[in-house]
């Protein structure tokens, strides 16, 4: 087995277990640190698959900022333990055959396809931080910045909210 | 037995600059507390630690003795996770972080040619940033899971401190982004590398790439006002307002896991000290000519006087074992002094470290200086300054670099 492979088993190890602990977790902070978790252990993936800006940008702002809010809002509201109900009737009989279903047919899907998986083509298309804003800022340029647009709108838009309730 | 020494020597390097770099990084940080204390003391007209050692230079073991020493107690009511788990992130984020800091120009040792620094990514920068980002976890987990309102205010402060800062942060670096085009800091510091200009190539005067540079002071001013937010010291230090939070969010933590947080802080204090000296002072370059090679003595000039004087000085100090280990250090830099200027073969490969540790420490001490000087913020005013004065100012000075680089390229 090769470092790169053991690399890779670790960190989606990591994701996984991140993802599990997050719903099973009691506690909405827990939860949230698990997602950080997660996240992490991607940016190490998409290190390994040789996308390093991607990777940065994934702790930079997923891990980071988006995180850091939710668990901001997390201690403000002050939320405690979340109490577990029980099951409703529909999760009971219908959930766990669909989870089930599910679950088979990505596996299914998998299988079917790893036969013939292309290797991945990362290596020069998108890797280089170059490359990535030379494409952002020509072929995808109206994409980029029609979502930059959308993040203002956003940006007013919580401002008004704000203003609103101070008033 | 070599045989195996070069084939695992891609690993086996890095663990050892690994383990050396933490060794050296922890014994700096101990005796940063101490110039700190003695620093402080001397604006302020005391003498500072005094006891400890000649003229307190024990302190910081003595204080590594009490930290270990004291009772650990575990507050009611803590969330168990959080609460163990902040101090170690803290400590473990701020100590990766110097994994990137490129401390000189590549060096050879027995024919071995390595890097001055652990790890040389090509996206140094970002990850810098990356760990910046996540070390506010640090200090909002340990707020939260303390279960005492003066460690979630201050927990909550900081998190919105950090989070404001940040942007400013990394707005002001921009700029020089836009003249090195790399996010790699040994190329950033190469980039500086004029020849003939010195000191006038850095960022912060930007004649670099043959004049082609815009001087970086706005951005220079930025990143150091918000780097001191990012690290939550004096005037920016209200996550931990003693007068209003008692300590803020360490409040309930004792003994090593305080030391902890200490430790932590006082790392990132020298990795923004390391970035800044990195992006706009020229990291490990000369800031005089490379003509000038006469400026390869400056060493031995700084450290044969010192050495002098704190010989002479120690002899006539006041405890027996002062008189010993006084003059001994003397001896030691006036020594290393003498070695320096006699041995070329010595003396060239330490100018990068010397310059790059020489900036470094007036950076740290210009840091303290300010805590000596400046009161602390308000929490409006901080807000205030972050968001409509200092955010404004790195984004204008995107603007005014890049109109420059354009308008330089095409004319």
């Amino acid at each position: 087995m090769s470092a790169v492979l053991v690399i890779f088993y670790v960190l989606a190890g990591l994701a996984v277990l991140g993802a599990v602990t997050l719903i099973l977790q009691s506690h909405p902070i827990h939860s949230a640190l698990s997602l950080i978790l997660v996240m992490v252990s991607l940016a190490g993936l998409y290190l390994l698959m040789g996308a390093e800006f991607v990777a940065a940008v994934q702790i930079i702002v997923y891990g980071g900022a988006v995180m850091v809010l939710f668990v901001f809002v997390i201690m403000l509201l002050n939320a405690g333990e979340e109490e577990h109900t029980s099951f409703s009737k529909l999760a009971r009989f219908a959930g766990i055959p669909l989870a089930l279903a599910l679950a088979g047919m990505i596996a299914a899907a998998i299988a079917r396809s790893s036969a013939h998986l292309p290797a991945p083509a990362m290596s020069g298309a998108l890797t280089s931080t170059k490359r990535l804003s030379m494409l952002l800022f020509s072929e995808f340029v109206y994409p980029f910045e029609l979502t930059s647009f959308l993040i203002l709108v956003a940006i007013v838009g919580a401002i008004v909210l704000a203003q609103r309730e101070g008033n | 037995m070599s045989d195996f020494l070069s084939q695992y020597a891609f690993i086996l390097i890095p663990i050892v600059k690994v383990v050396i770099l933490v060794f050296l990084v922890l014994t700096v940080d101990a005796y940063l507390t101490l110039l700190e204390r003695k620093v402080i003391a001397h604006i302020q007209a005391r003498w500072g630690p005094y006891r400890v050692g000649p003229h307190g230079l024990l302190q910081p073991l003595a204080d590594g003795v009490k930290f270990i020493l004291k009772e650990d107690p575990l507050p009611q009511g803590v969330d168990k996770k959080a609460y163990f788990f902040a101090p170690f992130l803290t400590l473990m984020l701020s100590l990766t972080s110097l994994a990137v800091i490129p401390f000189g120009p590549d060096i050879t040792i027995f024919g071995h040619k390595t890097y001055l620094g652990v790890a040389d990514v090509n996206i140094s920068l970002l990850v810098l940033f990356a760990i910046t980002a996540l070390s506010v976890y640090g200090v909002a987990l340990a707020g939260w899971g303390s279960n005492n309102k003066y460690s979630l205010l201050g927990g909550l402060r900081s998190s919105a401190q950090m989070i404001s800062y940040e942007l400013a942060m990394t707005l002001s670096v921009v700029g020089v982004l836009l003249m090195a085009g790399t996010f790699s800091l040994k190329q950033i510091v190469e980039m500086q590398h004029t020849g003939n200009l010195g000191i006038l190539g850095w960022n912060l005067f930007g004649f670099s790439r043959d004049g082609f540079g815009f001087t970086q002071i706005i951005g220079c001013v930025c990143f150091f006002i918000a780097a001191i937010a990012e690290t939550n010291r004096i005037p920016f230090d209200l996550p931990e307002a003693e007068s209003e939070l008692v300590a803020g969010y360490h409040t309930e933590y004792a003994s090593m896991k305080f030391a902890m947080f200490f430790i932590g802080e006082y790392t990132a204090m020298i990795t923004v000290s390391c970035l800044s000296t990195i992006l706009f002072f020229g990291g490990w370059l000369s800031p005089f000519p490379a003509t000038w090679t006469f400026t390869h003595y400056l060493p031995s000039v700084l450290l044969i006087p010192i050495g002098l004087w704190v010989f002479f000085d120690g002899i006539r100090y006041e405890t027996i074992f002062g008189r010993i280990i006084l003059p001994a250090i003397g001896t030691a830099l006036t020594v290393i002094g003498v070695v320096l200027a006699r041995f070329p073969a010595i003396n060239e490969p330490i100018q990068g470290p010397f310059w790059f540790l020489l900036k470094v420490f007036a950076v740290l001490f210009f840091y303290i200086w300010m805590r000596g000087t400046l009161p602390r913020f308000r929490y409006d005013q901080l807000m205030d300054f972050g968001w409509k004065f200092l955010l404004p100012l790195s984004i204008a000075n995107v603007v005014i670099t890049s109109a420059y680089l354009i308008w330089r390229m095409n004319g």
